[in-house]
Formats: structure tokens, sequence, C-alpha cells
């Protein structure tokens, strides 16, 4: 017990004894963390991020207002009005994402188009290429406007009026159409003319919504822990971003072990009556009580400053802490069992480690990557780890969801362990 | 009975016999010189002895008793000083120094009370809390001869302790090897500089292409050498001589 407790209290020294290790291990995942987090975490309030929108009025029609009055009240749109030239000048520069510019004659043609097959107006949607997702979120948006302000000025607005005078003549004096369906259009259009003609309608009242309206409205609710609880995307940072800084550190004391047999120490601890396993079981206890304490540091700080919770099991938090950690600490002996000179491993560990955050979910969430890429992960031991966390903190899951991240994480680091005491090179000659 | 007593060790890696049946012994108080140029299985010898390796042929005993596994208690009668400076840089000089001895069972008052008389013996106890990195070359060579006494070991295995070093620190190491001599350690001593063991070693074995090709004293050697066509009588050979005249003049490396 004794060499086992010095191996441990020496591994702790010389780690902290090299400021450069710990302001990287301890500083630099806070730092980053910190950032990702306030991209991904969004406005405390519940309001979504606004997609910044100019729209270009060339049409000025009632209808064309009615479109631009509504984009400006969305809650997903921040709307500018602009000229052509300078809208699309800021789309270029990528201060905005969209442009939509309605064109001149724009109402007219689709009043025409809603009620025959008139030629449908062009709606321009001059976009940043770099911004596809917030592309698609505006053509959604602009499709309720368009519709709205083109049905309610089709059944109900001057332009529609004097549509519908200019239509019944021209139907009633149509020879191209049998008189079934010329009768049933006249039908139908004078049913309009008699709606409009009811009081309350057709400007009687002025301001009662007419035309055709979205038929739902949306309830939305963030699945997060709890009712009233808002997600906080720290915690999902400081998850990602302290994983990968303790992997750092981990694979940098298998480095170091190198080291220590080209200095000729591992000559030392050999010749002590000391078993393998004790040696080995010495630096992968200091290895997971430093990747503890880089977890422990990380989430502390996000808790005190971003206000991150664990809202799910405390259990379960410090079981896949603690499952973390020795993942990562046998990761950094199979280092050692692997690596042949202290140069070479440390250039392929750390391509390691970067491969295994980036496909673990550790910088950005897994639901981004392709279907395939997301089952593919599952042999990635950082995504456990990373949805481990997310389910005890934000997602506020019992500890029954830590067990699987747990177990599987526990798996990873027997695995390490095993292919590193077959693969350590022992012998000292 | 000798304290070690190594019996026809043979090591080979890959094709390559390092070690081919080597046996010779060291007695308390005594000092052993283990010479041989470059490759000739010196280094391969020293870390079978120390239990580094284990050998594919052969026993290692000490105090008559075969020195077992890893975990033999019979390792605590051994103490290594590698050829390396086998010390972490970044920590004191007494944070090694509980290191290793913890490493050796010692703990609390025994292990502080080693650590004194390592240091004391060394010339070392007013840098005791100082870094290792801002020790001179021959500082570090002296605390890694104290790191190899803290356990208060039967046998010393110094594979090369002087290289590196000043005139002064080397005459300091060697004064601190006599002082242990006196004391009743078993000294097994490698080096290429023919006056350290010239000036230490009571007995001298050397060691080429794996093979032990002279065991005796320095007296025994020059006169073993005369009559095989060496110098004349009247002229005393150094070891040097004796050295090139037993291994050759082709380089090794």
């Amino acid at each position: 017990m004794i060499p086992l407790l010095a191996m441990i209290r020496k591994d702790l020294q010389l780690f902290f004894s090299d400021r450069r290790s710990v302001i990287v291990s301890f500083v630099v995942p806070i730092a980053i963390a910190s950032f990702f987090g306030s991209i991904f975490n969004g406005p405390r309030t519940g309001e979504p991020a606004k997609i910044a929108v100019m729209v270009i009025d060339q049409d000025e029609t009632a209808i064309s207002k009615a479109i631009v009055a509504g984009t400006s009240a969305d809650r997903n749109l921040k709307v500018t009005v602009a000229d052509a030239d300078a809208a699309r000048d800021s789309v270029r520069r990528g201060k905005t994402a969209v442009a939509v510019i309605i064109p001149k004659g724009f109402g007219d043609a689709a009043g025409s188009a809603f009620f025959n097959n008139g030629a449908k107006p062009e709606l321009e949607l001059a976009y940043d290429p770099s911004r596809n997702t917030e592309l698609a979120m505006v053509r959604g948006i602009m499709t309720q406007y368009v519709m709205e302000a083109v049905s309610r000025e089709m059944f109900g607005g001057a332009q529609g009026r004097k549509y519908l005078e200019q239509s019944l003549p021209q139907v009633e004096s149509s020879s191209g159409l049998d008189a079934a369906q010329k009768a049933a259009l006249l039908q139908m259009l004078r049913s309009v003319q008699g709606f409009y003609n009811t009081p309350g309608q057709a400007g009687s009242s002025g301001d009662a919504p007419r035309g055709i309206t979205m038929p739902y409205t949306v309830k939305e609710q963030a699945m997060t822990s709890g009712n009233n609880v808002v997600y906080n995307g720290y915690a999902h940072s400081f998850a990602g971003m302290a994983i990968q800084f303790l992997l750092f550190a981990m694979a940098n004391i298998g480095v170091e072990m190198l080291l220590e047999r080209q200095r000729g120490l591992w000559k030392r601890l050999r010749s002590a009556p000391v078993s393998r396993t004790t040696l080995l079981a010495g630096k992968v206890l200091s290895g997971a009580i430093i990747s503890l304490m880089i977890l422990g540091v990380c989430f502390l700080f996000a808790m005190i400053v971003f206000g991150v919770r664990i809202e799910g099991s405390l259990a379960g938090f410090v079981g896949v802490s603690v499952a973390c950690a020795l993942m990562a600490s046998t990761f950094g002996v199979l280092v050692a069992a692997l690596g042949n000179s202290p140069a070479t491993a440390r250039g392929v560990t750390t391509l390691a480690v970067l491969m295994m955050v980036m496909l673990g979910g550790a910088w950005v969430p897994t639901f981004i990557f392709p279907a395939w890429l997301q089952q593919f992960t599952l042999i990635v031991p950082v995504r456990w780890a990373v949805d481990g966390l997310d389910g005890m903190t934000w997602r506020g899951i019992g500890l029954s969801g830590a067990l699987a991240p747990i177990a599987v994480l526990l798996i990873f680091a027997i695995g390490f362990s095993l292919v590193a005491a077959l693969r350590f090179r022992w012998e000292e000659g | 009975m000798p304290i070690l007593d190594v019996r026809h060790l043979r090591k080979s890696f890959g094709r390559l016999v390092a070690v081919d049946d080597v046996s010779f012994t060291l007695e308390a108080g005594k000092l052993v010189g283990l010479l041989g140029p470059n490759g000739a299985g010196k280094t391969t010898t020293v870390s079978m002895v120390s239990g580094l390796v284990t050998p594919e042929r052969g026993d290692v005993l000490i105090a008559g008793k075969k020195l077992g596994g890893d975990t033999d208690p019979a390792k605590r009668r051994i103490g290594l000083v590698p050829q390396d400076l086998a010390l972490y840089e970044e920590l004191s000089a007494m944070a090694n120094l509980k290191f290793f001895g913890a490493l050796f069972g010692l703990s609390g008052g025994r292990l502080d009370k080693a650590i004194g008389a390592a240091m004391e013996l060394v010339g070392l106890v007013d840098r005791m809390k100082d870094l290792v990195k801002t020790f001179s070359g021959g500082m570090k060579r002296r605390l890694n001869l104290a790191a190899g006494l803290l356990h208060d070991p039967d046998i010393l295995l110094l594979d090369e302790p002087t290289v590196g070093v000043d005139p002064q620190s080397r005459n300091a190491i060697f004064d601190n090897l006599e002082e242990l001599k006196r004391r009743g350690k078993a000294l097994l001593y490698t080096t290429h500089y023919m006056e350290e063991v010239e000036r230490l070693a009571d007995r001298i074995v050397i060691i080429d292409h794996g093979k032990v090709i002279a065991d005796d004293t320095l007296n025994g050697l020059q006169s073993r050498l005369i009559p095989a066509g060496g110098p004349s009588s009247g002229e005393r050979l150094n070891l040097e001589t004796v050295f090139l005249t037993l291994t050759g003049r082709s380089l090794r490396d």
C-alpha cells in the first residue's frame, strides 16, 4: 500500500509542479467551454435567436405591405426594410442571412394566380450560402405571410373586390368553358361577391381578420429536466471541453511515462519489490484523480458562473465522472504501452484525442451528425461520457440513465488496461 | 558464503546472445569491477542481477537464496544506481527520496532517518529542499547514489556512476564508495574508467561478447598476462593494457 500511495502522491506532485499543464488542464477548457456555451446556449429568456432579414417592398400594394407587416412582427425574424442593392450587399458581407425582395406587380399577379392559373409572381430570396438552414426557415415563414396576405386581400380587400368585378363579366362572356364549368365558377364568384356585401365585411368593419389563416397554433415545450427549467447550453459545452482536456492531460501522462523510461526511472521503479500491477495501478489511480479534479473544477465553475445544475441524479453524475476518469487514465497508460518514443506518441495521441472528442460530440452535439455516423460514434467512449454527463445535468435523467454510460466507460477502461498490461515493455535491458 | 552469487546467466535478444554463461561472486565489504567494451553485456548482466530482466538460464542468489519475481523481498537487499540520472527533475531532492524510499516500504520516521543518512553520506543535506533541476551534474550523480542507498541494501549495483562529473565530484563519490565498503556493503561497479577500477576494485571481472573472459584481482590479471606474450616481467602493466590485451583493439561501436 505504501508504494501505491507514494506513486499517486508523486504523480500529483509532478502534475501540479508543471504550471503549463495546470493552466492547459484547468483554465483552457473553462475558457473554451464558456465560448462554446455562449454560442449554443441561446438567450436565457426562452426566446429563439432571431434571423437577420432585410425586406425590400418594390410593390407597395396592400398585399406587399401586409407581408412586410407580418414578417416584421414575427418572433423568429429581425426585419430591416432596405433597398435592393443595400440588402444584397449586406447579405454578401454576411451581415444579413436573407434578403426578401417583393417585386413590382407582385400583389396583382399573386391575386390573379390565387383564383386561376395566372402566371405566378416570383418572390426573390437573396441568401448567404453559408446559412442554408436559416434560408429554409425564412422560406417557410414567408409562405405563411404571403398566403395570409393574399387570401385576406382576395376575400375582403379592395384589390379582391376589383379583381372580382373584372372577373365576373369575363367569365360570363367566356366561350372557352363548358356550360357546367362556367356555371360553377360563376356561382363561386357570386358567392364571394355576396360575402363581400355581407354587413361587417369588405371594409364595413374595417379591421376584422379575413382570408386564409394558419389553421393551428404551436405550443413549444423544451424537454429539459422539468417545467420552467430553461435549457443550459453551458452544461454540454463544459462536459465536452472538460473531457477533451482531461484526455489531453492523460495522454500527456502516457508520454511522460515514456520519458521516464528514457531517463532510466523505470529501472529504479522496477528494481523495487513492487508488482507490475501496483506500478500500473499507481499510474491509473493518479490519472483518475487528476481527471476527476479537472471535471470537478470545470463543472464547479459552470455551476457558479453559468448556473449549470445537476438536474438528474447526483450519484449518477459522480458515477459517470468516475467511470470517465478511469477510462481517460487507462487511455494514458495505453499510450505509454503502445508508444515507441515520446515524440511520435505525442503526435499520434493528439490526433487520437481530437478524433475521439470530435466524434464523441464534445464539440457539437451528435444529433447534427448523419444517421450512420450517430450509430458509428457509439464505439467512441467520449460519446458515452458526454451523453452520460448531459443526461445527469440539463436532461435531468435519473440514476438509471447513468448505468449504461458507466458500464460502457468501465468496459473501455478494462479493455485499455488489459491491452496496456499485455503490451507494456517491462524488461529493461 | 558470498552475498551475491551469479550462476551461468544467459540472455538473448532475438538472435543476439547478449549474455552467455556469466558467473561470478561478490562478498560483503568488497567491490568487484565489471569491465567490458561497449555491447559486451555488462548492463544486461546488471539488469538481470537487479531483477529488471529475467534470465533465460542461470540464477542470481542473494545470500544463498535464489532471487524470485518482481515482489521478492530479497530485492530489498539490492540497491540500484542506474547509469541514467533516474531522478524527477521537477521535484525536490527530498520528494525524490521520499518516493524512492516508499517504493521499498519505508515510511514515517524510518524514511526520514534513511533520507538524512543518505544525504549526509553524499554531502547534500543543505540542498534537501531544492529542486533537482537546480543541481549541478555532480550533485545529481551524488543524489542518484543516495537514492540507491535509502533502504540500506547489502548489495549496491553501480552502473557507470561517475559519467559526466567533474574530478571533485568523482572523488567525493569514490570516498562515499570506500565508506560503504567499510560498512560492509558489497559493490558491483561497471565503468569505462580504468583508473577508477584500479583505485576501488578488490576484484575485476572482464566481459566480452557476453562471456566472462577474466575474473581476478588486478595483480592476478597482470601476472597472468606476462607469460602470455605481454610486456616483459620487469615492466608494470596498467589495467588499460590488460584490458586491451584481453579484449583486442578493434572498435566495438
